[in-house]
């Protein structure tokens, strides 16, 4: 099996589902970070068979963490310092989520409003619907569960 | 400082009070003639309107204030490629309150976030017109005596119509009002409203095609228009479109205190014959709008008789 070296500072992100770590890489803008990221993909895994792995040796502050919990909120997400688990964080369905994802109405006021964020709100937790906060139309995409 | 952009924006008992104050002002209006004298309305039209407009203009005259604005995005900075946002800002520094219509949903809400000033949603697309809400719930009050126990008939383009949308939301907030659905197949009310709104609230209501088999059972039988371009094929069309046709045979069949209402324009889905009917209430309709917008202006701008 391939190692990949234990963080000493940062946080992992575990249980994501096989094939879509790119995703939250980009989603979380990981591209943009200079530090240092490993992503591990299709890990054997007794609970999923087959799961990503996410290392980001960052303070996890300098991130937008609720965007992982919109893609997935069984995503776990541990918090490593001095080599050590310090927390595990349990991730929710946001409230409210800026600039991930675009409205697709082209009714939409965001359609043409220079400089406008993008932001959805989550109507309905039960089902979990996201609406657009200015024309309510309901988020369709695909989220990544 | 509150805007209006849903009519779920105020509490069932806000909108009361709202309506109490429409009422006073409809009995007396001397004694609110000059409530908002040096006060503004910017009407702020990029879309063209002829009744909610006036309606507007003419709620802020008779409250004794004045009117500026533009009718047609053609005439505004808009054309300019101003935002929103920023004509809000702009209109804010010489109106005391903006009534906005845009044809993108959302903009009134873009322009409430930034501004100074009080902004009421005038319509924006297909999303909310809640002034017509206002407009249609005063009207059932002021013609029933009550907005509760009521069995309210919807009838045209249950589909499309965003006045439908937003009256059935505002609507089960009351208790005991039922819903007849009077649509074609093609136009039945969308499940979300069916699913999301009446049933998760446990609504009574019933769908069916004919106006004639739900007409005796209504209170209120509240008409809109089924377009032509609105069905996939003609002859769909022409097999129903006199089920939604409003005439006085239909009326024969309704309660002596059944009120039709109709947030106009109307087309041809109400007979003009029905005009003369006592219970034909849609002009009336529009006159109770300019009592629950000049009550709305004075709520907004907390204005009252000294």
């Amino acid at each position: 099996m391939l190692n990949v070296g234990a963080l000493e500072n940062g946080f992992v992100m575990d249980h994501i589902k096989a094939g879509k770590a790119m995703t939250i890489y980009h989603d979380l803008h990981l591209d943009r970070l200079d530090c240092t990221v490993a992503i591990i993909k299709n890990a054997r895994s007794e609970k999923m068979g087959r799961k990503d792995i996410i290392k980001v040796e960052c303070p996890i502050e300098e991130l937008n963490i609720d965007v992982v919990g919109f893609i997935d909120h069984n995503i776990t997400v541990n918090v490593i310092k001095n080599g050590k688990i310090v927390e595990k964080k349990k991730l929710s369905l946001p409230k409210k989520i800026v600039n991930v994802i675009q409205c697709k109405n082209p009714r939409c006021i965001t359609s043409i409003e220079q400089g406008l964020d993008q932001v959805f709100v989550l109507t309905d937790p039960e089902k979990e619907v996201y609406r657009c906060m200015y024309c309510e139309e309901k988020y369709s995409g695909h989220r990544n569960k | 400082m509150r805007h209006m952009m849903s009519p779920l924006d105020f509490s069932v008992d806000e909108l009361e009070s709202m309506m109490d104050l429409a009422v006073q002002i409809e009995n007396d209006p001397e004694k609110y003639a000059h409530v908002c004298d040096g006060k503004k309305i910017a009407t702020l039209f990029y879309e063209p309107s002829t009744r909610t407009r006036l309606s507007f203009e003419t709620a802020m005259l008779n409250l004794g204030g004045s009117v500026i604005g533009f009718s047609s995005a053609s005439s505004s900075s808009a054309t300019k490629g101003e935002s929103v946002a920023d004509t809000i800002r702009v209109v804010g520094t010489f109106a005391d309150i903006a009534a906005i219509r845009h044809p993108k949903e959302g903009a009134p809400l873009v322009a409430s976030q930034v501004s100074p000033i009080p902004v009421i949603n005038a319509g924006d697309g297909g999303h909310q017109h809640p002034t017509q809400t206002l407009t249609d719930l005063f009207t059932i009050r002021s013609l029933r005596g009550k907005i509760h126990d009521l069995t309210i008939g919807l009838c045209g383009d249950l589909k499309f119509g965003r006045t439908v949308h937003s009256l059935i939301t505002a609507l089960i907030r009351y208790p005991n009002i039922r819903f007849v659905l009077i649509s074609p197949e093609e136009l039945r009310l969308p499940s979300y409203i069916r699913e999301d709104v009446l049933d998760r609230n446990h609504i009574a209501y019933k769908e069916v095609t004919r106006l004639e088999d739900a007409i005796p059972e209504l209170d209120i039988l509240y008409m809109t228009r089924v377009q032509k371009e609105r069905f996939f094929n003609e002859e769909d069309y022409v097999r129903m479109k006199d089920f939604y046709i409003l005439d006085k045979e239909k009326m024969d069949l309704a309660k002596e205190d059944m009120y039709v209402l109709h947030p106009l324009p109307r087309v041809n889905e109400i007979a003009v014959e029905v005009d003369s009917d006592p219970r034909a209430a849609y002009f009336r309709q529009v006159r109770y709008g300019m009592y629950i917008r000049e009550a709305l202006i004075m709520t907004l701008l907390e204005v009252s008789v000294c």
